[in-house]
């Protein structure tokens, strides 16, 4: 019988297999950041152990930097001292590091691709929910806990238990105005957050084959909100064009062998899926989250639900306390949801293509009196690649704050939040309570919805215009 | 880790689903960098109101939380099972568990234990009724019993007897040293090193 994508390059990796136990898998690519690393470093100081292969370890700082005044000190002494940290921490074990200020420096899930250290075929790991991100690349990609980072430090391998595996064949072409953010919160709204559990998605069908190496980002980065161990689209063309060229991408006679090797990374046509859905892409619009969880979405043109609507007891109530959280009223249309904020950017729409869809809408507009806007780029070599292009002008010019590189708003660990009450449209990936800052209120939504939602100061998508 | 045979004590019912670790640790805690000390954040914006289950008396000392679908969805922190294990519990109760929150749980030797939404809802129940409930999470027998009722849950064998000798995964792994440089002898030539 015939192997899944996923099965292909599980199968590659495994380092030993014994009946009984779990499978060692080998890890090629370990990204490191701050926030769940300094008691990984700490466990292995403690038993005088090395890593094992710091070539294969990259470290950012991202998740508590700010993204203004980039040359100060941080100024939260504790988010200071887990920078500091991981610095001691990469100088010690000869890891390399790109810091604040750094122009390699940015949010993990955006560096990685950028440098081509991300290829198809590889098994990559994070002490990041959102290492599924790299998937789009036709990678195994999840992310671990502190304990794991451990683990994968001190031997470049993790004890797996194969996943199962899931296709969400996504059939047709998008219709004009319907984006790859669109798309997944439409996937995690149909299948749920726990419905990817235990398996790995593969995205497939003619809509997916579309999209840009952006759009698989962004697509594969939330598969964790709908509960998969990680997303994988087969690696083509498009993947090859965008990593070819790149610092760590193969070269020459390399290029060829490693192009053989990925074109090879598809599913057989016989093989099985543990578990299939199919999405009609014509149906699509632009769809955004009325809820705490990013399954609570529905298209723009639709209204905040009632939660007696809903015949799970766990759906309504988690409905119920949802619209209490939201300050929300069931039967209000989602276009009349005014918004304090907006923020563009995170690994999940932090990318050059992002900023250039947001530009394209503010291009000769404003941002709405009373509602700010923060753009913050995914990494510093995106906001280079911005200002050539003049796209930080065009951003500026509309009223919205035009920042450094970092994860920003999308988790409040660093100056930029939500206020308590405070209502955003984020691009981020995440509307959990408190996500943005206690008490702030979060609608997910793709980057032309944000754009055309900070000019009309209510959830809008650029044909509201 | 801290070896897992059996358990009897309290619980705590938290009749939510997707509960995200997000809220069982908030990302304001997530600035330590030390191992300790986060039995403080264990739902601390939960726990600012007043009538949330855990500021109610009658389930403090509790060591087994029972809690609705997907509890530990979202992001990867181990801050999570450490908040949970340092306020003390040892054993939580849901119908569905997040991946990662899972792992995480039995690389630190709190226990994840799958119940369906019946059984959990029934516990809940009993537990609301009776706050001193005493019930059993026997990892060897892979049963949860209360009262006059028994659930069975599943477990993998490796997972159970890890849990059971509370064995360290690096120590295992490197076991396996000589399979792992033979493994990277056979690694194509193209792939990326970071330096």
């Amino acid at each position: 019988m015939g192997r899944t994508l996923a099965e292909k390059v599980y199968d590659a990796h495994v380092v030993r297999r014994a009946e009984g136990e779990p499978d060692l898998l080998y890890i090629d690519l370990h990204l490191v950041h701050e926030v769940t690393s300094p008691q990984a470093f700490d466990g292995l100081r403690m038993a005088g152990r090395q890593v094992r292969r710091p070539d294969l370890t990259i470290a950012t700082e991202d998740h508590n930097v700010p993204t203004t005044d980039l040359l100060k000190p941080i100024a939260d002494p504790v988010s200071r001292t887990q920078v500091e940290t991981l610095r001691k921490n990469c100088s010690d074990f000869g890891i390399r590091l790109h810091p604040m200020g750094d122009d390699g420096q940015g949010i993990v899930h955006v560096i990685g691709p950028q440098l081509g250290l991300t290829q198809p075929g590889m098994t990559v790991v994070c002490g990041d929910s959102h290492t599924s991100t790299h998937g789009a690349f036709g990678a195994l990609a999840f992310g671990i806990g502190t304990s794991e980072v451990e683990h994968v430090l001190a031997t470049q391998t993790l004890p797996q238990i194969k996943p199962k595996t899931m296709a969400v064949t996504v059939d047709g072409a998008l219709p004009e105005g319907v984006t790859a953010k669109d798309l997944i919160l439409a996937i995690i709204a149909r299948i749920g957050t726990g419905g990817g559990q235990g398996h790995i998605v593969e995205y497939r069908g003619e809509a997916v084959r579309a999209l840009s190496m952006e759009g698989r980002m962004t697509v594969c980065n939330m598969s964790i909100e709908a509960g998969a161990r990680a997303g994988m689209i087969a690696p083509d063309e498009t993947t090859f064009a965008y990593l070819k060229g790149r610092p760590h991408a193969p070269q020459g006679e390399d290029w060829d062998r490693a192009v053989e090797y990925w074109t090879s990374l598809r599913t057989d046509d016989d093989a099985v899926f543990d578990k299939e859905v199919v999405i009609d892409a014509a149906e699509l619009t632009p769809f955004v989250t009325w809820g705490t969880n990013p399954g609570q979405g529905l298209p723009l043109g639709e209204s905040v639900p009632d939660p007696a609507s809903y015949t799970d007891p766990a759906a309504r109530q988690a409905a119920e306390r949802a619209l209490e959280y939201m300050g929300l009223t069931a039967g209000t249309p989602l276009r009349e949801i005014a918004v304090d904020t907006v923020f563009v950017g995170s690994c999940t729409n932090g990318r050059i293509e992002d900023l250039r869809a947001v530009a394209g809408v503010l291009q000769g507009r404003k941002v709405a009196d009373g509602v700010r806007m923060l753009v913050v780029p995914g990494s510093m070599k995106v906001k280079q690649q911005a200002e050539e292009e003049g796209l930080d002008e065009v951003i500026s010019a509309a009223g919205a704050e035009w920042r450094e590189a970092g994860c920003s708003m999308c988790l409040a660990m660093n100056p930029d939040k939500l206020t308590p009450g405070e209502r955003s449209a984020s691009t981020s990936n995440r509307n959990f309570e408190g996500r943005q800052g206690p008490g702030g209120r979060t609608h997910l939504v793709s980057p032309a919805v944000a754009a055309a939602t900070a000019v009309t100061g209510r959830l809008a998508a650029p044909a509201d215009l | 880790m801290e070896a897992f045979t059996t358990y009897t004590g309290r619980a705590v019912p938290l009749r939510r689903s997707n509960v995200d670790t997000d809220q069982i640790i908030p990302a304001v805690w997530l600035k330590q960098v030390s191992r300790t000390g986060f039995d403080k954040g264990l739902f601390s914006a939960w726990r600012e109101d007043p009538g949330f289950v855990l500021n109610q008396p009658q389930y403090a000392g509790a060591g087994i939380l029972v809690a609705g679908p997907d509890f530990g969805t979202g992001s990867s922190r181990e801050h999570a099972v450490w908040a949970l294990q340092q306020y003390g519990f040892r054993v939580v109760i849901a119908p569905r568990f997040g991946d990662i929150f899972r792992n995480n749980s039995t690389k630190m030797g709190l226990l994840p234990v799958v119940l369906t939404g019946e059984q959990v809802e029934d516990l809940q129940t009993a537990v609301e009724q009776d706050p001193a409930l005493e019930i059993t999470v026997d990892l060897e027998k892979r049963e949860v019993r209360y009262g006059a009722d028994t659930a069975s849950f599943d477990i993998d064998d490796y997972t159970r007897w890890r849990l059971m000798e509370g064995l360290d995964d690096i120590g295992l792994t490197l076991r396996h040293g000589e399979a792992i440089t033979e493994y990277e002898q056979r690694r194509q030539g193209w792939l990326p090193v970071t330096v």
